[in-house]
């Protein structure tokens, strides 16, 4: 093997750390992120003060610095808790600080798209003598999803660039990866990095535009 | 004997006193116009009817049956007024369609969600859906709509949407038909299809409630008139009473400025 094609493959390999972040975080904030919205939307004052007070650090506040806290801050205040050694525990740290951040701009997606349904959305539902749940999975949600398509995925894709943030922590992820060529005096494989960024938006936009149109049937 | 008794309804909105004391009953039957200007409380008192809003104070009545009494939680719980809501139906004045479900589907769903509650359900599924869908099918025929069954709802006239409410709010045998300005939201044009089906379900004898700004539609259609002002009921009787020979100096002030208009 020359060494263009070793380089290669060593950066596919680690872009494999981007892609398992992008779909751990993604398939754990999303219903997260709903939950969240319930919380901001309490009618339980407390409950909701402390969400939002919550969502508003998280968001308030640099994703990389939220990574070095989620990974060295229960060293640092002396808990029993630590992560486990080694590659795993750095990843799953990562992960985590992932889950919570984009858990918290869903849920403001969630609370946004919920409240702009019409309240007679949820009193026709009422007269016609549905329960609340009912009226949620039954009338409220299909509307709600066809709604927060556009900035989800907006979310979703600055999802995929965030992920090589995971290096802060020593996560060898693909810039990481392609750092240690830049080091040697090789630049191209940074440069290389970004097509594997672009190729995976591209997917993901023609996703979210099939799915735009696949409810494109009704209008809200 | 009464359908339908309200004894002393009040409500209030932090500061301000939207309905004082409305009592009024209603025969099985009967077409019952509520009129008046706005913002004096007719739409409130219809959503007091279909527990949109929880009447502060007074007692509401159905077939004998004390539905709501502001002095009784137990008849105010979330679960049991579900249920009781259902003695009325309701169509708004901006039709509130589901939007993701075809005209059809708009008509069945609710009495769909219903049925999974009856015990037979499971045994008889089959059976229990094809005759919701009958019965839909029926209700749509019958306000004009028979070939628009696959059609969703922005594709269909204003007229048209607010048939199919009518149809979706027929579909659960309510005792009581209540009517939110069913017309306001429509161009002029189209207001004339809607009151015609509503016309025809008085010539049915469906018992009715309708809230209305159209005076002549009310003086055809109606059994009794009522004419709010100021969240009091100011009079009532037959059209001819209240259109022809008004007692009250609030009516005749109210009527005089409608057939300037």
């Amino acid at each position: 093997m020359n060494e263009i094609s070793v380089i290669i493959s060593r950066l596919s390999e680690s872009f494999l750390l981007n892609c398992k972040l992008f779909a751990l975080t993604l398939i754990f904030s999303l219903p997260l992120g709903l939950l969240i919205a319930f919380g901001s939307m309490s009618r339980f004052r407390p409950l909701r003060w402390l969400v939002r007070t919550f969502v508003w650090i998280i968001r308030g506040t640099p994703l990389m610095l939220q990574l070095i806290i989620m990974f060295f801050g229960p060293g640092l205040l002396g808990l029993s808790f630590s992560w486990p050694g080694g590659a795993s525990g750095r990843f799953i740290a990562a992960t985590v600080a992932f889950i919570i951040n984009y858990a918290c701009y869903f849920s403001e997606i969630y609370r946004g798209g919920i409240e702009s349904i019409p309240k007679g959305q949820y009193e026709a539902g009422q007269v016609l003598g549905m329960t609340k749940p009912q009226i949620f999975f039954h009338v409220t949600l299909l509307q709600v999803i066809k709604r927060i398509i556009p900035p989800v995925g907006n979310e979703v894709m600055t999802l995929v660039k965030d992920t090589s943030l995971a290096r802060i922590i020593a996560n060898k992820e693909i810039i990481m990866m392609a750092g240690e060529y830049t080091n040697k005096g090789l630049i191209w494989p940074l440069f290389a990095t970004g097509i594997y960024f672009l190729v995976f938006i591209g997917v993901l936009t023609i996703l979210f535009n099939w799915l735009e149109k696949k409810l494109s049937y009704f209008r809200t | 004997m009464a359908i339908l008794e309200v004894k002393g309804i009040e409500k209030s909105f932090e500061d301000t006193h939207v309905l004082k004391n409305i009592n009024f009953s209603l025969e099985k039957g009967e077409v019952m116009a509520i009129i008046g200007s706005s913002g004096s409380g007719k739409t409130t008192l219809l959503r007091c009817l279909n527990f949109l809003e929880r009447p502060d104070k007074g007692s509401i009545i159905v077939n004998n049956e004390v539905i709501f009494d502001a002095t009784n939680p137990s008849t105010q719980k979330e679960s049991e007024l579900r249920k009781k809501r259902l003695h009325f139906g309701l169509v708004f004045q901006n039709f509130n369609l589901f939007p993701q479900y075809t005209v059809l589907k708009n008509v069945t769903l609710a009495a769909e969600l219903l049925a999974k509650e009856r015990p037979d359900y499971k045994q008889n599924k089959k059976a229990i859906t094809e005759e919701i869908q009958e019965r839909a099918k029926m209700l749509l025929a019958q306000v004009g709509l028979s070939d628009k069954l696959d059609f969703y709802p922005h594709m269909i006239s204003g007229g048209q949407q607010q048939r199919v409410a009518i149809a979706r709010a027929l579909a659960l045998e309510p005792d009581i038909l209540c009517f939110d300005e069913p017309t306001s939201a429509l161009d002029p044009e189209l207001t004339g299809e809607v009151l015609k089906v509503i016309k025809n379900l008085a010539e049915r004898d469906t018992t009715m409630i309708i809230v209305t700004h159209e005076m002549d539609f009310a003086r055809d259609v109606a059994d009794r008139v009522i004419f709010m002002d100021d969240g009091v009921i100011v009079e009532q009787g037959s059209p001819q009473e209240v259109f022809g020979n008004p007692k009250e100096e609030r009516t005749k002030q109210f009527l005089a400025r409608y057939n300037k208009t």
